[in-house]
């Protein structure tokens, strides 16, 4: 069970990220030509590569309870953000995360911006577009993997479910040759920050040396807590903005 | 201001909203709510539910600050 929301925590988080990323590459490179922006996406990857074989091995080292705590309040400082994101846009305090009109924008900026070479980059423009948009999204999925993975001893696992959601997600957009605009992104960021702040709670909790009635069995009953909490604010602030909600 | 000073509040900023996000109250909140976890346990009770207890009530008085400030 632990496992299974493990992975399918780690797997919506890593779509999610993956989905930004990708749209921001593919205005870059169907606009400006895939040369640059492939030599970005090559960096960030690198990068992205070192921060975990530095990060992954010091976290091993973190005693278990103490790297519980850490991890657990970053989670959960984590999740509250993307949920409190999350909850704005689903109950309308917040535009909606809309794939197409970013990629619209990034397009426009393309055909716009100057072509400039750098040694062995022929478009500077695309090559750090492409190379940031790897990075700042990436980041979020490599804390993600490390901190999941090595909380539960499965960084194997972790790894796994983010890399079925890059290759699902890199599919999709050559497939499509356009943003994924029909991935629900709203909703996965809704679950994903449910299971960030309950694995957050649960983990903090635990690192504080405090016992869980019933243990493991614990999680899914904070999942839904948390889940029944999210899904009542987003009632109560619909209710609020409605017509027939104002007093 | 220096290239190396604009540099270190270019890196400083973004690991600030990295981590810290859009609403600085949450972070300080989920430290403050750990370490009296920590505190209570210590001092023998039982504390499990302090975590997310103030997860949930940092959440809404976040969403109740914002829902103001929208107005």
């Amino acid at each position: 069970m632990g496992d299974l929301i493990l992975v399918l925590a780690v797997f919506a988080a890593c779509a999610v990220e993956s989905v930004e990323a990708l749209t921001i590459v593919l205005a870059v490179g169907l606009t400006r030509g895939w040369r640059s922006a492939l030599q970005g996406v090559a960096a960030g990857l690198v990068v992205l590569a070192v921060v975990v074989a530095a990060l992954g091995p010091a976290l091993r080292q973190v005693p278990l309870d103490s790297l519980r705590l850490i991890v657990g309040g970053l989670l959960l400082v984590f999740g509250l953000g993307w949920l409190r994101k999350a909850i704005m846009r689903a109950s309308g305090l917040k535009a909606l995360h809309d794939e197409d009109a970013i990629y619209a924008r990034e397009q426009a900026s393309a055909a716009a911006a100057s072509a400039t070479s750098r040694p062995l980059v022929a478009d500077w423009y695309s090559f750090t577009l492409s190379f940031k948009g790897v990075v700042l999204e990436g980041l979020e999925v490599v804390f993600i993997v490390l901190t999941f993975g090595t909380n539960q001893g499965r960084i194997g696992l972790a790894v796994l479910g983010a890399a079925a959601a890059i290759v699902l997600v890199t599919l999709g957009g050559v497939f499509v040759r356009g943003p994924l605009a029909r991935v629900p992104e709203n909703t996965l960021k809704f679950g994903v920050g449910v299971m960030l702040t309950s694995f957050g709670a649960f983990w903090g909790a635990e690192g504080a040396g405090a016992s869980w009635p019933g243990a493991d069995a614990a999680l899914p009953v904070l999942i839904a807590v948390v889940l029944v909490f999210a899904l009542g604010a987003v009632a109560v602030l619909r209710r609020e903005r409605s017509p027939a909600g104002v007093a | 201001m220096t290239a190396l000073v604009r540099g270190l509040r270019a890196f400083g900023a973004f690991w600030w909203d990295f981590i810290v996000g859009d609403d600085w109250r949450i972070a300080a909140g989920v430290v403050v709510a750990l370490g009296v976890t920590v505190a209570l346990v210590h001092a023998d009770v039982a504390a499990w539910w302090l975590p997310v207890g103030a997860a949930l009530v940092l959440l809404a008085l976040s969403l109740w600050s914002a829902r103001r400030a929208a107005r």
